[in-house]
């Protein structure tokens, strides 16, 4: 069931003293990110879903790689585990697999999930592992100064691209349905409420849920590409994504400059929602069914 | 939540018949599921995967978990995951799959998991031979992986040993909190022998931590065990609200990387936490020891054909003997300096080109010739070959 | 309504500035540590308790906040329960 359109959203929850002193890991904050960079606003949002939850936050593990939005994890109040690069979706796995009480959120980024990681992306999203992967795109890597990443427009000035991409860039949400993803979302930070349903969503979702994410890199991308002002960056992922709802109507019934006017544009929305055998549930039968045999 | 827990009577029951006749990579499998492992996360590797398989097979029947990963890689991050829920873990595999484990062996290094790892090692380099068993990753075993920090490695000559050493390995591993090795080979690995199962086993768990979120400090010296260097441990989910990371970090477990004294403190820490016990880490094997000039000096595979060939060189009157590697790092140095005032040549067969031969030489420290025997293509030596070598040396 | 900010912890990115629907913030003339100006209601504000500046905020720097609880216990005291030393940079 796809699910655009925003709900008016009643502010339920802690208000903000409470929130940050039951979140925010005491002795961490205030955060190393730049201005204008957009991963603190994701984890605003998880923790606004979490709180909507009511999960007990002893049974809730974060985990992550390397780069910006592997940092995440530190500034939590909850058990986290800060991994290699692009392993984090391996770690998370056996964590949930060895116990599956646990809640296992996991937060990546473009060169952390679909570069290096990008193995794993694909076998934990094929495996359908009841985990929700939080992928952050700057559409850069960050944390190094701003290099190619494989989710990096064409033509886009990074360090490593002096003179201009010449590369096909990942579409990562694609990716993961094509893989068989059971829940695949995608937003921008520029809107809290869809994200913060889609984390909620994700998390009680039993089976692999990705959630992408794109958020504005102010200092490594955006100022190398004539987005470098903050508001100007953040209006550029409002004006760059459509609903899928709208993209679809649109190309279903559009004139051709209406549908020119939206090709270039990403699509959001809750774009994959299906139903499949999760991993750590099938693992339990087979169990049962094992040591059953075994009475005999 | 109890951590740890091991039901030795449906290990037994389900490890079967007390005297067995098996392949050493199973005899692993049945050794960790003697020390209560519950979670082996593999991928397919000549001449490792009967680990994979055994533990596919076996795990499940004790409520254990077998997972498949995608790679060598994913497979050590899941056994380290796993590790950090409170429970026994481990990996297994070869060559190729040890090189790419390095990274994620570094990282339980610095974050203290507990993790056994099994490799069965093959010729290398490269993909080599990969049905033919090798020593070529002892070197591997202690520098693989970049930065500082310390490693223990175990070498099994026997089946059984596969079994008791994968016990031992397990116990090393939850009492220093440190990846642990067991460098197996695939001669070892796919010999077949008799292996008993023991009644008894004595097993350490890792010392869980028994204070509340609000006083628990994650990586200082233990409270519970006042002067150990290894600090207590919360499991994920019991409410400690641990910070993990490979980063260099404080006591807390927060980040620290611009302030030296932080990772001084804590890499010597972890190091120490191993070396401090150098001495109880000792383990050392004499065969015909007591009145010999010469030593064949071995470990792993080598152990079998150096065994013969010095019983056959004792006959001709050669007054030599066999010392073996049981642990192979931390390297056993004063055990060789003691050494070196009782021989005054030693050999060293390997199947590589020279690997545990250099922290023999340095143990040594000149007083002693030594001459090591590189046999390498997949082959152990012959006891022929070895005698050859005490007789030229005689 | 009242907005409460964590002034140190701003880092002047004017996001909620931006955001807010009824254009209730602006930015202050009194600089923090780290030489930003980090936001203030204007005088005559029409806050309606969205909260879409708190959700926003990617430093958790600004919230809302009742007019009874902005003058209890100090905020500097309560931030720097949390505020450290901060992480550190790769």
């Amino acid at each position: 069931m796809m699910e655009t359109k925003a709900e008016v959203r009643e502010t339920k929850g802690l208000d903000y003293e409470r929130m940050r002193a039951k979140y925010l890991r005491k002795g961490m904050w205030p955060t190393i990110f730049c201005t204008g960079c957009g991963h603190g606003s994701v984890l605003d949002y998880t923790f606004w879903a979490l709180e909507d939850l009511g999960l007990n936050m002893d049974k809730v593990v974060f985990v992550s790689g390397i780069g910006c939005s592997s940092r995440l994890p530190g500034y939590i109040e909850a058990d986290g585990l800060h991994t290699t690069h692009g392993r984090s979706i391996a770690f998370a796995s056996g964590i949930k697999t060895m116990n599956p009480e646990l809640t296992v959120i996991v937060f990546t980024g473009d060169g952390d999930c679909s570069g290096i990681g990008g193995n794993h992306f694909l076998h934990g999203v094929r495996r359908n592992i009841d985990i929700t992967v939080i992928a952050i795109n700057n559409f850069i890597y960050g944390m190094t100064g701003g290099q190619l990443a494989p989710t990096t427009p064409r033509g886009a000035i990074t360090t490593t691209t002096p003179y201009g991409n010449v590369e096909n860039p990942f579409n990562m949400a694609e990716i993961a349905m094509a893989a068989g993803g059971s829940y695949v979302a995608r937003w921008t930070v520029s809107h809290p409420y869809q994200p913060i349903k889609s984390i909620k969503d994700g998390i009680i979702k039993k089976g692999f849920a990705f959630i992408e994410m794109l958020s504005p890199c102010p200092t490594a991308y955006g100022r190398r590409n004539k987005l470098g002002e903050v508001q100007q960056l953040w209006n550029w992922y409002d004006d760059n994504t459509i609903p899928k709802e709208d993209y679809d109507k649109i190309m279903k019934f559009g004139t051709p400059q209406e549908q020119e006017a939206v090709s270039d544009k990403i699509t959001v929305g809750v774009l994959q929602n299906i139903e499949k055998p999760e991993f750590t549930t099938e693992y339990k039968k087979m169990l049962d069914r094992v040591m059953k045999a075994k009475e005999k | 939540m109890e951590y740890g827990r091991v039901d030795l009577n449906l290990v037994k029951k389900v490890l079967g018949p007390k005297t067995q006749f098996e392949i050493g990579d199973m005899a692993c499998v049945y050794g960790a599921l003697l020390a209560g492992c519950k979670f082996f996360a593999g991928y397919p590797i000549t001449p490792a995967s009967e680990l994979a398989e055994g533990a596919a097979r076996l795990l499940p029947r004790v409520g254990g978990t077998y997972i498949q990963m995608e790679d060598e890689i994913a497979s050590i991050a899941a056994a380290i995951g796993a590790s950090w829920t409170g429970e026994r873990a481990m990996t297994g595999t070869s060559g190729p799959g040890f090189s790419l484990m390095q990274e994620n062996i570094g990282y339980a290094a610095m974050t203290e998991t507990p993790v056994v790892i099994i490799d069965i090692q093959r010729t290398g380099p490269s993909t080599g031979q990969p049905t033919q068993g090798a020593q070529g990753d002892m070197m591997q075993a202690k520098w693989g992986s970049h930065g500082d920090y310390e490693i223990i490695a175990l070498a099994p000559s026997s089946c059984q040993e596969c079994l008791d050493m994968t016990i031992m390995a397990f116990n090393l591993a939850e009492k220093y909190r440190n990846p642990v090795l067991v460098m197996g080979d695939g001669e070892i690995g796919h010999l077949r022998e008799r292996i008993v199962i023991p009644d008894k086993v004595d097993l350490t768990f890792r010392t869980l931590t028994d204070l509340p979120r609000e006083q628990y400090i994650p990586f200082v010296p233990s409270k519970v065990n006042p002067g150990s260097k290894v600090p207590d441990f919360a499991p994920f989910g019991s409410g400690s609200h641990s910070y993990i990371t490979g980063l260099t970090h404080n006591e807390k477990g927060f980040p620290s990387t611009d302030k030296q004294p932080d990772h001084d403190r804590l890499v010597r820490r972890i190091m120490e936490k191993i070396t401090d016990d150098a001495e109880k880490l000792v383990k050392v094997e004499e065969y015909m020891m007591e009145d010999a000039d010469i030593a064949v000096i071995c470990y792993g595979a080598t152990a079998r054909p150096a065994q013969t060939a010095v019983e056959d060189a004792r006959r001709l009157g050669i007054k030599v003997g066999m010392v073996r590697l049981l642990i192979a790092w931390p390297f056993p140095y004063s055990y060789f300096a003691k050494l070196s005032e009782r021989v005054k040549k030693v050999l060293v067969p390997e199947m590589n080109m020279g690997q545990m031969v250099h922290p023999i030489r340095e143990a040594l420290d000149s007083k002693v010739k030594v001459y090591p025997m590189n046999k390498i293509g997949g082959e152990t030596h012959l006891p022929v070959d070895i005698l050859k070598g005490i007789k030229e040396v005689v | 309504m009242a907005i409460k900010v964590e002034t140190e912890w701003c880092k002047g990115c004017g996001v909620c500035i931006d955001c807010c629907p009824v254009a209730a913030l602006v930015l202050s003339k009194e600089m923090n540590k780290k030489g930003y100006f980090p936001p203030e209601m204007k005088p005559n504000n029409k806050c309606n308790d969205c909260r879409l500046c708190e959700l926003i905020c990617p430093d958790l720097a600004i919230g809302v906040i009742k007019e009874e609880d902005q003058k209890g216990k100090d905020g500097a005291q309560k931030a720097a329960e949390i505020s450290d030393s901060g992480g550190q940079c790769d």
